[in-house]
């Protein structure tokens, strides 16, 4: 590990970093504002959450070297748009990870809790916003960490068709036979997506004030769960 | 479209089929990876999972694997295999090695982990030991998430012995990577088909191994996944 070159090349890293976390978290806040809406209509209407869930886990199987690949005609690998063959494929991604976690949020809402917010004068659209989304929100954001995660890491892969953010290090390392380039992006990978968990793990607790300090909801006494 | 066209028309050549560069030995090949990687893999991570998930120690370890296991980039790790080791294939297979070992070794630790207590002390009370807890009331109700897991690791061995080709190893990852370099797309998107037929074709295998293995009783409780 040539720390020398670490420090000499600060600058490079920084910004290749900093593509590496827009090439990844475009496709997170995509992916969570189509698998919001997809999961509520899933439950709303059962029919549509079987072919759903097919779909996801058949996208979760293929590589992500072969979804980029089958984009290439449409969105290149140089030019405008060549950003879209990543954000596709990992939009994809982050929707079979954050889908499933949507709907069993929203199927835990208890029964109860929904006939109250309905007795209290709330609407279908006040009552999910107001009510089953917030009971949703850990289950969601647990899909969200492991979606966040992934996508950093897997946006490397990208270099492969020369857009990779810090995946540059790896194949510029491989060419150069420079080991230290290599553990440099590995380590800068696994930093920028341990960070990204953690920050996440604080928004879940900021929009989540009712689960903290152990101050958790008891089931009813005489209720088995 | 005309790129899928190309695409169909470069697998239907005779000569795709045919001698070491065929589709049949690179599948070969790629089967031989993953199967070793993941044989491997699991030869160290099923009993590791049992014991850690039998008697509930070590659990923070399992926690830091399951982040890292998925903020590692596969392609950084396995040129960094491929580098230190002066070219070796062996070092990469060692890389996939790594890379299957964190999803086996959560999930199955997961498995024993949520095995209802009441359904152990019911094994004891019948006069089991704990080697028979283990094998006749843990495992088989652990069955469902420990193929999950093994799954989750083939899958996941499919794609990085596809991106591992970049440094040279066969297996159907050559046809992405020489048809990228060569400019030949025909030959990528053909590879690329080639390379998620094989993947779904892993999610069915291991669809099938789950009616096998998973006793009914547990079958019908374990949602599907």
């Amino acid at each position: 590990m040539d720390w020398g070159w670490v420090f000499g090349n600060i600058g490079e890293l920084a910004s290749l970093a900093a593509r590496n976390l827009y090439l990844a978290m475009i496709p997170v806040v995509l992916g969570l504002l189509i698998a919001v809406p997809l999961g509520v209509l899933s439950v709303r209407w059962g029919w549509v959450y079987p072919p759903v869930l097919s779909a996801t886990s058949v996208i979760y199987a293929i590589p992500s070297l072969a979804l980029f690949v089958f984009l290439i005609p449409f969105t290149g690998v140089v030019g405008t748009t060549r950003d879209l063959t990543l954000i596709i494929p990992l939009t994809l991604y982050t929707l079979a990870t954050l889908v499933p976690n949507v709907v069993d949020g929203l199927r835990s809402v208890p029964e109860p809790v929904r006939q109250s917010a309905t007795a209290m004068g709330f609407g279908g659209l006040r009552r999910l916003v107001r009510v089953e989304l917030p009971i949703a929100t850990p289950v969601v954001f647990a899909g969200l960490r492991v979606a966040t995660v992934a996508s950093i890491s897997l946006v490397s892969v990208g270099e492969l068709i020369g857009n990779g953010g810090l995946g540059f290090l790896f194949t510029d390392g491989e060419q150069r036979s420079f080991p230290t380039e290599i553990y440099a992006g590995i380590g800068l990978i696994v930093i920028l997506a341990l960070a990204a968990d953690l920050l996440l793990v604080l928004l879940r607790w900021l929009a989540t004030p009712w689960l903290r300090s152990g101050r958790r909801a008891a089931p009813t006494p005489g209720q088995t769960a | 479209m005309n790129a899928f066209q190309s695409a169909w028309a470069w697998l239907t050549q005779p000569q795709q089929w045919l001698g070491p560069d065929g589709i049949p030995a690179r599948l070969v090949q790629h089967l031989e990876y993953t199967g070793i990687a993941v044989a491997v893999a699991a030869l160290i991570a099923l009993p590791l999972g049992l014991l850690i998930g039998h008697t509930g120690r070590g659990s923070l370890v399992i926690v830091t694997l399951a982040n890292l296991g998925r903020a590692l980039p596969t392609l950084g790790l396995v040129v960094l295999a491929f580098l230190i080791s002066n070219g070796s294939p062996a070092a990469v297979l060692v890389a996939l090695v790594v890379l299957a070992i964190p999803p086996i070794l959560v999930d199955t630790y997961e498995g024993v982990r949520g095995v209802d207590p009441d359904v152990k002390d019911a094994a004891r009370g019948m006069g089991m030991t704990a080697g028979q807890t283990l094998l006749r009331a843990e495992i088989p109700m652990a069955m469902p998430l420990i193929l999950l897991g093994l799954r989750t690791a083939a899958i996941q061995i499919v794609a990085t012995a596809t991106i591992a080709a970049y440094i040279g190893l066969g297996g159907l990852g050559r046809y992405i990577i020489d048809g990228l370099s060569e400019d030949n797309y025909a030959m990528v998107a053909g590879g690329a088909v080639v390379v998620v037929a094989l993947a779904l074709a892993v999610q069915v295998v291991f669809a099938g191994i789950r009616r096998l293995a998973v006793p009914a009783g547990i079958r019908q409780q374990a949602q599907a996944s």
